[in-house]
């Protein structure tokens, strides 16, 4: 089923021995102009692209922090070589997080730096040429800005900040990546990064209310745009219409409905994916954001909630605050904004809602800790209530639970393999490869322990895992939406 | 004035001048330069108070190199933490009374050498037979190592083997820095000695050296985990747009 070698399970993750040259071939397509220009980026590649990359560069440098310090700290110690899971799944030295970083590094030393201006051999600096270029597309499209890499470095240096800075430059001279770059504009202009124009999307919600009353007997509620509703969920657009995605949705609707909170979606901003960050454009990022405050204040709702998706969340609750705060026109007595499993958990230690794990008795879970979620958020009060929070809820709501090795998830958890900006079939080998670490987690629990379901808090990894479990023997229904365990273990009040 | 004192006169006065403007201008960039948004490494502390914990950790016991390779762990912090009290022992030459914890370190100053030494060739050896660490490795890399090594070879065989007459080494430090210029001693090893510790002074602001500064600047480490309490906001993010739609 694969025109490349599917990598094979062992019993422990292992680290490859270096295969140069592996994934060289590997690279998106590339944007056209109808998706460039409205983006604010040139639509090919410019004329004299070698000074505007270095421009953008030099503008990067003084407009970010993290970029700068990032650049000069690295002593090449060798503690971020292991832990990237494209390179244990692919073997290729330059995904190795500090081999990735030096394609960007090695330009920046030779403009940039006195040791690189006059030893460039000494330090390894290069000029920037057209080679080069292609290298930074292919491999900067080899990240998924998981952040594990950063965990481990003694100073902290992430390279999802560079891979983002990468982006920018590229995108920039006019060489951007389709995927990404198509998305933001329809999730710009549309309202959602599906292009579900809001007939399609009112269509979609009635008939998932009818589906869910005739299947539950309950008149659960998938209110969109209503105006003076407390709550403004801001979800992915996968949850409308993808599988494993919407039986979430229905979840989060059980749960609104059980506690009697009038809550509704947004067609202006059906979208809690912001692949502005992915592509490291602050501007287009904040574009994006500001759409969810103007629906929250056209609709007059008093929080936001949203849905289950891991770079959405990390872009909700480390940076909406910052791109399109303040939110004083909210009420005070809620964080802005919440994660959905804050409000589940919430309720759960209140007592609201009724819970029977048995109902999920025929599953054996454990839990996948998003990238985004883990390394970039938090839920609830203390530092780590991402880790605690989701687990407390699924074992609230399953009876068989097992967690994979300790190395595996929490902050060190690996990425599902298809987040960054890389979820798209142009970069299949990529994704099957970059699931290994994940998949022998997964197996080794499976055999264990006989898991035999993984659940997600996040769009893109649902997405990526049905598409790359079957690669490795797994059935692609093996992962699950949190809330839709939380849904098919609620018992419903009889008195409505 | 002999030959040999103007040269080591004129090159540590250089060396000095180069690392502290070189470092002042680095550490200036590096303050004034914003973080737009809040990156830090989560779970991370949501108090300032926190933070310094946070950050203590990493420049004292090398919390996150020691979560990803204990090789590595080992070797580094042996060497940094000996570098500390070498440096420290050698307050000595600087100061006139010797204050009395310099005093008291000697001895561990002395032997730390040792340790120094350990960490670089286990972190040199790592550098060169490891091959994930070799792919990674400028020349610079294996040329740090050697101009430590070399400081710590021979700052061993002044202490051990050859003794340098440390009575006028300090009467040279302490002209230097009373501008009243005493004799540099005529040792080749001293020579040897100094020269490569200018040369590490010299080379620290352009280089890896740096990132003795940059892990207290770096966003992922030194930021609390406070976002929707406090509104985080730079200045030139403050400045763009606040429409949801392309300003053209």
């Amino acid at each position: 089923m694969a025109d490349f070698e599917v990598p094979e399970l062992k019993e422990h993750i292992e680290i490859p021995e270096l295969q140069e040259g592996a994934m060289a071939h590997s690279q998106p397509f590339v944007s056209k102009e109808q998706w460039q220009q409205p983006l604010g980026y040139p639509g090919e590649l410019v004329e004299n692209w070698e000074q505007a990359a270095l421009d953008k560069m030099g503008d990067l440098l003084g407009k970010y922090r993290s970029f700068q310090v990032f650049l000069d700290a690295c002593v090449k110690c060798g503690a971020c070589t292991d832990k990237c899971h494209y390179f244990l799944g692919t073997a290729d030295p330059k995904n190795m997080p500090v081999a990735r970083q030096d394609l960007l590094r090695k330009v920046y030393r030779r403009y940039f730096t006195f040791a690189g201006k006059y030893f460039p051999k000494l330090v390894g600096a290069v000029d920037l040429n057209k080679e080069v270029l292609d290298e930074w597309y292919s491999y900067f499209h080899q990240c998924s800005q998981c952040r594990r890499c950063s965990v481990f470095c003694p100073y902290g240096i992430d390279t999802a900040e560079i891979s983002m800075a990468a982006r920018e430059i590229l995108d920039s001279v006019g060489v951007g990546q389709k995927y990404c770059n198509e998305i933001i504009h329809k999730a710009q202009t549309l309202g959602n990064n599906l292009g579900l124009p809001q007939p399609a999307l009112k269509d979609t919600l009635l008939d998932l209310e009818e589906e869910v009353e005739e299947d539950i007997g309950v008149p659960v509620r998938y209110p969109l745009d209503e105006k003076g509703a407390d709550v403004l969920l801001i979800t992915p657009s996968a949850d409308f219409f993808a599988e494993p995605h919407i039986d979430g949705l229905i979840g989060y609707g059980k749960v609104f409905h059980q506690l009697g909170i009038s809550w509704t979606m947004s067609s202006f901003a059906s979208e809690a994916a912001n692949f502005g960050m992915f592509i490291g454009s602050y501007e287009n990022m904040q574009r994006l954001a500001l759409r969810i405050r103007k629906a929250a204040l056209e609709l007059g709702v008093k929080r936001i909630v949203f849905g289950e998706c891991g770079h959405a969340w990390r872009v909700a609750y480390s940076f909406l605050n910052t791109l399109a705060g303040p939110f004083d026109f909210l009420d005070p007595n809620y964080p802005v904004p919440q994660h959905i499993c804050e409000v589940t958990w919430d309720a759960i230690q209140k007592g609201q809602l009724k819970l029977d794990p048995s109902a999920n008795d025929h599953l054996n879970v454990t839990f996948h800790d998003s990238c985004n979620v883990a390394r970039g958020s938090r839920m609830g009060n203390e530092p780590g209530g991402q880790f605690k929070i989701p687990r407390a809820i699924l074992k609230s709501v399953v009876n068989n639970y097992h967690d994979m090795p300790r190395e595996t998830i929490c902050e060190s958890t690996f990425c599902c393999g298809g987040g960054g900006g890389l979820l798209t079939d142009d970069l299949m080998e990529l994704r099957v490869k970059g699931a290994l670490p994940r998949m022998e987690a997964l197996k080794h629990v499976h055999d264990n322990y006989g898991v035999d379901h993984l659940v997600a808090i996040c769009a893109i990894c649902k997405s990526q895992f049905t598409k790359v479990m079957p690669y490795y023997g797994f059935e692609m229904d093996s992962i699950l939406s949190l809330h839709q365990l939380v849904g098919d273990a609620l018992v419903f009040d009889q008195h409505e | 004035m002999s030959i040999l004192t103007v040269i080591m006169t004129v090159m540590f006065y250089s060396a000095s001048a180069i690392l502290l403007v070189g470092l002042g201008r680095k550490i200036y960039t590096y303050a004034k330069t914003p973080a737009p948004l809040k990156i830090p490494t989560t779970p991370a502390p949501v108090t300032q108070g926190g933070v310094v914990l946070r950050m203590a950790s990493e420049v004292v016991l090398f919390n996150s190199l020691f979560k990803s390779n204990k090789w590595i762990w080992i070797f580094g912090w042996m060497f940094h933490m000996a570098l500390f009290v070498v440096l420290a022992r050698h307050l000595r030459y600087f100061t006139d009374p010797v204050w009395w914890w310099v005093e008291i370190i000697q001895p561990f100053g002395r032997y730390g050498a040792f340790a120094m030494l350990i960490g670089l060739l286990g972190l040199w050896a790592r550098r060169i037979f490891v091959e994930r660490i070799r792919y990674i490795s400028a020349p610079s890399d294996h040329l740090m190592l050697a101009l430590l090594l070399g400081i710590t070879l021979t700052g061993i065989g002044m202490s051990f083997v050859s003794h340098t007459d440390i009575v006028a080494v300090k009467a040279f430090f302490m002209g230097l820095m009373r501008l009243d210029f005493q004799p540099f001693p005529a040792d080749p090893i001293l020579i040897a000695h100094i020269t490569m510790v200018s040369l590490l002074m010299m080379v620290f602001p352009i280089s890896k050296l740096l990132h003795a500064p940059g892990v207290f600047f770096s966003p992922t480490r030194n930021q609390v985990d406070n976002p929707r309490e406090k509104r985080h906001l730079s200045p030139w993010a403050a400045e763009l747009p606040n429409e949801p739609t392309k300003s053209s």
